[in-house]
């Protein structure tokens, strides 16, 4: 009983380290932006913490994953390196692609993330593909698609939805449903309440529809979703409720015309402070070590940013390198 | 030597192929079925029609270690999947930083002359030619389609071959014994002296065939078949401008931006070569209209064997 709680107790503190980490990733890198460090758009994943941590921390290294635009998230849960990821989103030779891809094309292969994708639904069939090799290959990875539910309206969206269907395929749709895609309700887009019931009803893929500012419900509803999978029970749609706190990104252009008090009362939930009361109101751990956690982070990302600005630019003339593999 | 057909060239590739890496996977809405027998419903595996997803599953198997096979059958049904094809699969390569490698073979065919209308005719390589990250294949012969698809199949980049539809029965002269056929070599189909032909895909056939009788005329053709788009021989063509100082280019593609336009570009722009011309370049090209239906229509649009013999004499003159 006691080594029980004592795994209930590092699975806790490990979800939260790693929501925090992709907090302050985050903050620093809308701070970098706005100061003009970074270039491009990035896309903030703020709010939405709880969906990549409570998923990914279920899955193994061997296991795959395909991201879409708010990718950040997604790449620090499945365990990419913080240096490189902020180097590329600087830019930098010593990126993840190289500075060929910036913060929309992050990927790294070697942990089973299967990069970025700076269109909608486009990662979709890429995922039914990993999925697909999944199965060919015989052994019991699952792959996670992550997207919003701005992809649920794109052809690919039912296209994949068939294909995973009718070919069993291990795949899990990690549908982050933050009520918008930019600024157009999803009530509005798609006349749903739910978008998962496109999965449940017009194909017969079963539907779990999760409260993903709650990590602990991501991450059990995740877990029992991932061993279905694992046992050859075919494709799962996971609905996961949530909210992102920024615009749609970090740029001007296109103005943020949710409502304010929406908003607010999503902060409200947010899922970081939401797993801090779980941790000190059972005395699971002590306000120091939380303290002592956000300074481990802080450092973290502290290290990254300096990894990245003390890189070099790539040669402009690098360019010309890799359009094809040898 | 044997002689089989280009239809059957491809389908051999494919099964010494598959034989040789039990990575390979083929996605078809139609099933081959010599294929499917050999190496089973698993890896030969039917698709329903929705080209998207199956063009980019190629991408994702591709990532995962797997070497896919796509046949989309014609070209206009990859339209469809155009995302796929240039934001995904042409991009991922270079926008990962390398780290991965996505050997992926998709088949199309192309062209027109068989009353198919424009949503099942089109010749449309040059769109592909314009996006970085993607090679080109277009073999004209049994001999060529065999091996330029076993070296596409080996290629760890995603290749298109695009073979033409009225090739599909020609017959040719294959070997039973194995060869693979680099990319990036133009073939010279025929020697001469005085008019470079530079011709694709079932065009190589046209020019050929008008060469003996330029030949009556006293002109001297050297015609040459690039045989594959991305990665461009560029040498070879400009090595037989350079020595008869003409050059006649013939596509069945609208002329409009099309690969004619590429060559053409080549021998002007380079002023060794512009300086020894003698006449200037002439394209012989499909109009730039679709496809239409009605036999004398079609065959209007396309490049005829009248119109390639006036381009020439237009060229000596």
């Amino acid at each position: 009983m006691k080594s029980r709680m004592e795994n209930k107790r590092e699975d806790l503190v490990h979800l939260y380290q790693v929501m925090l980490t992709i907090r302050r990733f985050e903050e620093r890198v809308v701070i970098d932006y706005r100061s003009g460090a970074i270039p491009g758009i990035v896309h903030s994943y703020i709010g939405q913490e709880a969906v990549a941590t409570g998923v990914c921390t279920n899955l193994r290294l061997d296991d795959r994953i395909v991201s879409n635009h708010r990718g950040h998230g997604h790449c620090i849960a499945k365990g990419a390196d913080l240096n490189r990821m902020m180097a590329e989103i600087y830019g930098r030779k010593t990126g993840y692609c190289k500075g060929k891809g910036g913060s929309m094309h992050i990927a790294d292969f070697s942990i089973g993330m299967l990069g970025a994708n700076g269109i909608v639904a486009a990662g979709l069939p890429i995922a039914a593909g990993a999925a697909l090799a999944a199965q060919l290959e015989g052994g019991d990875r699952v792959v996670v698609l992550f997207f919003g539910d701005g992809a649920t309206n794109e052809g690919e969206f039912h296209e994949v939805l068939n294909l995973a269907s009718i070919w069993k395929l291990p795949l899990i749709f990690a549908c982050e449903n933050n009520l918008y895609s930019v600024n157009t309700p999803v009530q509005y887009a798609t006349g749903l309440e739910h978008v998962s019931e496109r999965a449940t009803g017009g194909y017969g893929i079963p539907g779990v529809i999760v409260d993903g500012n709650d990590v602990v419900a991501v991450y059990e509803a995740t877990k029992k979703t991932v061993a279905e999978v694992r046992a050859g029970g075919g494709p799962v749609f996971l609905e996961f409720m949530t909210y992102r706190w920024r615009g749609h990104f970090e740029a001007p252009g296109i103005p943020d015309l949710r409502p304010a008090e929406e908003l607010e009362a999503w902060k409200g939930k947010c899922p970081i402070a939401g797993l801090e009361r779980i941790l000190l109101e059972n005395g699971i751990v002590s306000r120091q070590t939380l303290e002592e956690i956000n300074v481990q982070v802080m450092q973290r990302i502290e290290n990254a940013v300096s990894y990245a600005v003390e890189s070099p630019f790539p040669a402009p003339e690098d360019a010309l390198e890799g359009v094809f593999s040898s | 030597m044997r002689k089989i057909s280009y239809e059957q060239a491809a389908s051999e590739a494919l099964l010494e192929e598959f034989r040789r890496d039990e990575k390979t996977i083929h996605l078809s809405t139609d099933v081959p079925p010599d294929l499917r027998k050999e190496f089973g419903e698993a890896r030969i595996r039917q698709t329903p029609i929705s080209e998207s997803s199956f063009v980019g599953a190629a991408i994702g198997l591709a990532g995962s270690g797997f070497r896919p096979v796509v046949n989309i059958r014609m070209a206009t049904f990859g339209f469809v999947a155009m995302d796929q094809f240039v934001n995904q699969a042409a991009k991922i390569t270079y926008m990962f930083g390398g780290q991965a490698r996505f050997p992926i073979v998709y088949r199309m065919t192309v062209g027109a002359s068989k009353s198919f209308a424009a949503q099942h005719s089109i010749s449309p390589y040059s769109m592909y030619m314009n996006v970085p990250g993607l090679k080109i294949i277009l073999p004209a012969t049994p001999y060529d389609i065999k091996g330029l698809m076993k070296t596409a199949i080996r290629d760890n980049n995603p290749v298109i071959c695009f073979e033409h539809m009225a090739l599909e029965a020609m017959e040719g002269e294959v070997p039973e014994d194995e060869y693979t056929i680099p990319f990036g070599q133009a073939v010279i189909r025929r020697e001469g002296t005085d008019v470079t032909v530079v011709a694709l895909a079932k065009m190589v056939h046209e020019a050929l065939a008008i060469a003996e009788e330029m030949k009556l005329e006293g002109i001297s053709l050297e015609v040459i078949d690039p045989c594959t788009l991305i990665p461009l021989d560029r040498e070879t063509i400009k090595a037989s401008v350079a020595k008869t100082g003409r050059l006649v280019v013939v596509d069945e593609a609208c002329i409009t931006c099309g690969a004619a336009a590429e060559f053409t570009a080549l021998v002007v722009e380079e002023e060794q070569i512009f300086r020894r011309l003698k006449s200037s370049p002439k394209r012989v090209c499909g109009l730039d209209i679709p496809i239409p239906y009605s036999p004398p229509m079609e065959q209007y649009a396309l490049p005829s064997r009248e119109k390639i013999k006036a381009a020439v004499r237009e060229a000596m003159t």
